[in-house]
């Protein structure tokens, strides 16, 4: 693969016109009046959203739009003031965030949660589901899962092979770089065979060398099959690999759409830039008249 | 001074009840701190718990012994669990407070008037090794057994060997654990729990067992010590905890066998200092009392403990790299 191609991009993902809150073909996560306030900021206030199944969407907005603020609600690392909100089909409010990640729902953190005291392969066999050893009565007798802790293993090397991490499979997570880290992050979600993974600004601290190829490894999980929502605030990453692209600002959905058509919308560039860029404030005034060596004398 | 009796007193420290007492509670303290990242400074309570169990169990309810020491370790579960429902979904600072809490709250209880006849007061209780028949289940004869410093009565060889007993099967149910997926997720929360969450791990459970099975490991401490000297609520006080703590740190936190080396060395060190310091005294080295000169022990045991946490804070028996990425 070229490293400039742009991929093939997820075509009619939506039913309707492309606005905020549109209806999709095959929504994975749908969500209803979903408000969170801190103290006085409404931080989160989403009335419908639905995420497309298959495809890879970007959540994308100012700073403080709420879009970590959501994802942490949509995990069950928060819970929201109201709302509700389904997972392939299955209610999720109120579910503790280790089962929201049980039912295939993996997240990956902004600020990069590598184990840092733990080495590389302990971090990849972590992730693992349903690991018969990690119940406290069957640690004590390695037989019952020495074989499946072998398996795991092997399917840890392979994952680690493909994001280039194999080498360092002995170092303590600590010894990582930040971009490795992220790699190793995000390798480590896919231990958990999820169906959708959630992306927290996965380029965020990374060093140009290494965006390239964590670009294909998110491009990858959609051909693998999996749903990918990520949080970010590079606009090149967005347009090269999302198939569709919510815009939040102020804690609102604001747009949504294709990535071509939906950054140039109006609401998004009032987003970012302002809503009153164009306006003419009128005569600047306070200016200290310029005084000229005539007047003077 | 006398460098024979003091080389002699300091060699006996290396194995008695005592010192297998502190290495049983410190392997709690390494499952707790070490491998689950919790910080517990109640462990005397812990201890209490278990010791006074014994013998209560023994001496108010009639129990046998070995029935007696099962109730104590069933006692230190369920303290366990009534510290942990509502502190273990909070920062780990609010554990620390609430243990030490709950360990002074535990001394304070058992030392009252209130309760004397069940829990002797200021006296403590003693009797309980004879009456529950752990004296009688000794199986060595009569006579005096080891050699050199280390020469014992029947009686201290039978509690020395129960302990090593108790303590190697917890070292080895320590090291069982840890090598385990049980024990990568334990570790995992200890580096940092909303990783683990988002993996689909139910941390409270996880941290919840790593407290009780620590909690039981340090009840079985305080029962080993209940085996060979009375219990009483002057043992079980703040300052050993915090002599638990320096042990654990001495030997390396999230080590198996660093707890039981850390607390051997300070008790030896402990042995040594108690010996040689009033001799210092006395032979005017020393410009203090003999008595003085004994407490001054206890300022080098914290003056230990605060070297160790800046300069070495793995522990002797510590993985080094661990070292190169102090958080």
């Amino acid at each position: 693969m070229s490293n400039n191609q742009t991929p093939e991009k997820a075509t009619n993902l939506h039913i309707g016109k492309a606005e905020p809150g549109c209806k999709k073909v095959d929504p994975i996560l749908v969500i209803d009046n979903v408000k969170k306030s801190f103290g006085g900021l409404t931080a989160v206030e989403v009335a419908h959203l639905e995420i497309p199944n298959g495809a890879i969407t970007a959540l994308i907005g100012p700073n403080g739009a709420g879009k970590t603020t959501l994802f942490n609600l949509l995990t069950g690392f928060d819970t929201p003031d109201t709302g509700t909100w389904s997972f392939a089909g299955k209610d999720l409010a109120g579910v503790p965030s280790f089962k929201v990640a049980q039912m295939g729902q993996v997240r990956t953190f902004q600020l990069t949660k590598a184990l840092s005291l733990l080495t590389v392969l302990e971090n990849m066999k972590l992730g693992a589901k349903n690991q018969t050893g990690e119940k406290l009565i069957n640690a004590l007798i390695p037989s019952l899962w020495r074989k499946q802790d072998k398996a795991l293993e092997l399917r840890a090397m392979e994952l680690l092979k493909k994001f280039k991490l194999d080498a360092k499979k002995d170092d303590f997570a600590a010894s990582l770089s930040g971009g490795q880290r992220k790699l190793l992050e995000m390798a480590r979600a896919l231990m958990t065979d999820p169906t959708l993974v959630m992306l927290d600004e996965p380029m965020a601290g990374v060093n140009p060398a290494l965006t390239q190829s964590l670009l294909e490894h998110v491009l990858n999980l959609k051909n693998e099959g999996m749903t990918v929502l990520f949080v970010e605030h590079d606009m090149h990453m967005v347009r090269h690999i999302a198939d569709w692209v919510v815009v939040m600002a102020e804690g609102k959905v604001v747009a949504e759409g294709p990535p071509d058509t939906v950054m140039k919308e109006q609401a998004v560039i009032d987003a970012y830039l302002g809503a009153h860029q164009d306006t003419d404030l009128g005569v600047v005034t306070g200016r200290i008249d310029i005084i000229t060596e005539e007047e003077t004398k | 001074m006398d460098w024979g009796s003091i080389l002699n007193n300091t060699a006996a420290g290396l194995l008695t009840p005592t010192t297998l007492a502190f290495a049983l509670a410190a392997l709690g303290l390494a499952m707790h701190f070490g491998f689950a990242g919790l910080l517990n400074f109640g462990i005397a309570g812990f201890m209490a718990v278990g010791a006074y169990g014994y013998a209560i169990s023994v001496l108010t309810f009639g129990l046998p012994w070995w029935l007696g020491m099962i109730m104590g370790v069933v006692a230190s579960v369920i303290f366990a669990l009534i510290l942990g429902i509502p502190t273990l979904r909070l920062r780990g600072d609010y554990l620390a407070i609430v243990t030490i809490a709950a360990a002074e709250i535990l001394r304070l209880l058992f030392l009252t008037t209130a309760f004397e006849p069940v829990t002797g007061s200021a006296d403590g209780l003693f009797g309980y090794n004879a009456a529950g028949g752990f004296a009688e289940a000794n199986p060595f004869p009569v006579g005096d057994y080891g050699f050199g410093p280390w020469t014992y009565n029947e009686q201290t060889l039978w509690v020395l060997v129960f302990g090593l007993i108790v303590l190697s099967v917890a070292v080895f149910l320590l090291w069982a654990l840890m090598r385990s997926p049980w024990g990568r997720v334990i570790k995992g929360i200890r580096e940092d729990e909303d990783a683990v969450r988002a993996l689909g791990k139910n941390v409270f459970a996880y941290k919840m067992q790593a407290l009780v099975i620590g909690g039981v490991f340090g009840a079985l401490g305080g029962i080993v010590l209940a085996t060979s000297a009375n219990v009483s609520p002057g043992i079980y006080v703040t300052s050993l905890t915090f002599f638990l703590w320096t042990a654990l740190l001495l030997g390396g936190a999230a080590t198996i066998f660093g707890p039981v080396l850390g607390s051997i060395i300070f008790w030896v060190l402990q042995a040594f200092l108690t010996n040689v310091l009033p001799a210092l005294a006395e032979s005017g080295i020393l410009p203090v009392s003999g008595i003085q000169a004994a407490t001054l022990r206890y300022v080098l045991v914290g003056l230990g403990l605060m070297l160790i946490v800046i300069y070495r804070p793995q522990g002797i028996f510590g993985d080094k790299r661990e070292m190169t990425f102090v958080k």
